[in-house]
């Protein structure tokens, strides 16, 4: 990435909010925005960057979007509130992301248009870079942004952070969706490479602005903390050959301790407003996992009792069979499977694979053969069939 | 702006219980007071329905509703909202809301010239 494209993406967000905001209109900011850019393109490396370079873009693509209204001849008394409003001063762009968040991550779109609209208007990311990291066309991405942006305007969806009655469900669905984001970058569900970095990094930065803008919400910072925490040990959950490695089997030399430091600290933050929830719980699951120096280290008793305080938020089998997996490193793997055996998942191949690998220690080896086979009939990513694949040659 | 509150709901299943037809009343009563209502109204079963189509210039009227559905269009309100959330939360009050759905289509602005 160049230093101009580096700009542009760090400043997107808030620019394009304040002229959302300004201008009604999705669309039109997006064109004026993109019309600045192009501007500080032929500018910037003659003149110099300019100091406030949010700034820059915003009163030039509010001219651009003045030139866009009067060659369209319509929205005339927008123009006049347009005109008569001062320009921003260098210090005085307000910042509008966190409506634009909310607006993005509006209930009444699909979960899949929430995605990529906050990746192209908060994240500033390109409908390109869009596909590329969701394996799609980029015809699809730009498809879905293109019918998202017309909802927003033809329904009516407000450019506004929801009042506090709403706000606790409204910020659930923003934080799925970051987290979303994080997840197809911590173990992408299709095609050859286990992570995409880039992905996870995005996330990171999005949980980052959310925090900035909502500081005195516990589970933004634990969110922000278990995305860190995840990705500080992605280095290590990866072989040299890119196979997949377990949390016991990983060099814990290769975690990220600095970041791990850092996502410590958000979630004391978080906890000390004694407002726990589901990010904070599984942040806190991750740290006691990030904290041991070796695998036996590992305070499995103190995981297993949080699974069980995660499920009270996420009743799901998924939360379950992670309970399931803690009670066996806790209590035996014979505990633990017969937790294992009441889950409904059985088209689920980490249902399996964990099954797998509690017969495997019970020395039930027919049986553990038999649950691998299932878990690679099931898995869709590449890395992880092989890894299973592997698991299986073992018990041969 | 304008927006259809469309109450789909089990035929069948429709507002006869006192309290439940009280709770439509203040509902009414509520959107009116607000300034938000337009129209709105209860249509009578489907097996009062009757379906219209011309095809060539050639009129047919059918017996019944244009789809059989499990839900039916059980009744409407139009309401002028201010946006979509608030079209939400006046949707979220109708009592068919709990047992069946209300979909919620803004209405197409058609722009006045002055």
């Amino acid at each position: 990435m160049t230093e101009l494209e580096r700009i542009f993406r760090e400043e997107y967000g808030r620019v394009v909010a304040v002229l959302i905001r300004d201008l009604r209109d999705v669309e039109l900011a997006e064109d004026a925005l993109g019309d600045a850019l192009a501007a500080a393109l032929v500018a910037w490396p003659r003149q110099g960057v300019p100091d406030k370079p949010g700034a820059w873009l915003t009163t030039t693509a509010r001219r651009k979007a003045i030139d866009r209204i009067r060659r369209e001849r319509r929205l005339e008394e927008l123009l006049t509130h347009l005109e008569n409003d001062e320009p921003p001063e260098d210090e005085g762009i307000p910042d509008e992301r966190l409506r634009l968040v909310f607006t993005c991550c509006h209930p009444a779109l699909a979960a899949e248009a929430q995605v990529a609209l906050t990746l192209k208007l908060v994240g500033g990311l390109t409908t390109q870079e869009i596909a590329r990291a969701f394996l799609l066309s980029e015809a699809t991405v730009a498809q879905r942004l293109v019918r998202a942006k017309r909802k927003v305007r033809a329904a009516g969806i407000p450019f506004r952070v929801p009042a506090d009655h709403d706000l606790p469900d409204r910020l659930r669905t923003v934080l799925a969706v970051i987290y979303l984001v994080f997840n197809e970058g911590y173990s992408a569900t299709g095609g050859d490479v286990l992570t995409r970095p880039d992905l996870m990094a995005e996330a990171i930065r999005l949980g980052g602005i959310l925090a900035a803008l909502m500081p005195d919400e516990p589970e933004v910072l634990g969110l922000e903390a278990l995305m860190m925490l995840h990705a500080a040990r992605s280095e290590a959950r990866t072989s040299a050959g890119g196979e997949l490695v377990l949390l016991e089997d990983q060099d814990r030399s290769l975690w990220d301790r600095d970041q791990i430091r850092r996502a410590i600290g958000l979630l004391d933050r978080a906890m000390a407003y004694r407002r726990p929830g589901p990010y904070q719980v599984q942040a806190a699951i991750a740290a006691l996992h990030a904290e041991a120096e070796r695998p036996e280290d590992t305070d499995w008793p103190q995981i297993a009792a949080l699974y069980g305080g995660l499920a009270a938020y996420q009743p799901t089998p998924v939360v379950e069979l992670n309970r399931a997996v803690a009670v066996a490193m806790a209590d035996g793997p014979g505990a633990g499977l017969a937790l294992l055996d009441r889950l409904p998942l059985d088209g689920y191949h980490l249902f399996h694979a964990a099954r797998a690998d509690l017969l495997r220690r019970l020395g039930r080896r027919a049986e553990a053969r038999a649950a691998y086979g299932r878990a690679r009939e099931l898995a869709t990513n590449e890395r992880e069939r092989a890894f299973l694949a592997t698991r299986l040659e073992t018990l041969a | 702006m304008q927006y259809m509150l469309l109450i789909y709901s089990t035929e069948g299943d429709g507002p006869d219980d006192p309290a439940v037809l009280e709770r439509y009343r203040a509902f009414g009563e509520e959107v009116r007071e607000a300034g938000k209502f337009v129209a709105g109204g209860r249509l009578r079963p489907t097996s009062t329905a009757s379906s219209v189509r011309v095809r060539d210039g050639e009129l047919t009227v059918t017996d019944g509703p244009f789809a059989e559905t499990k839900e039916h269009l059980g009744g409407y309100y139009l309401l002028d909202c201010d946006d979509l959330d608030e079209a939400i939360a006046y949707a979220r009050k109708i009592p068919a809301a709990e047992r069946g759905s209300i979909e919620v289509r803004p209405i197409w602005e058609v722009p006045v010239r002055a």
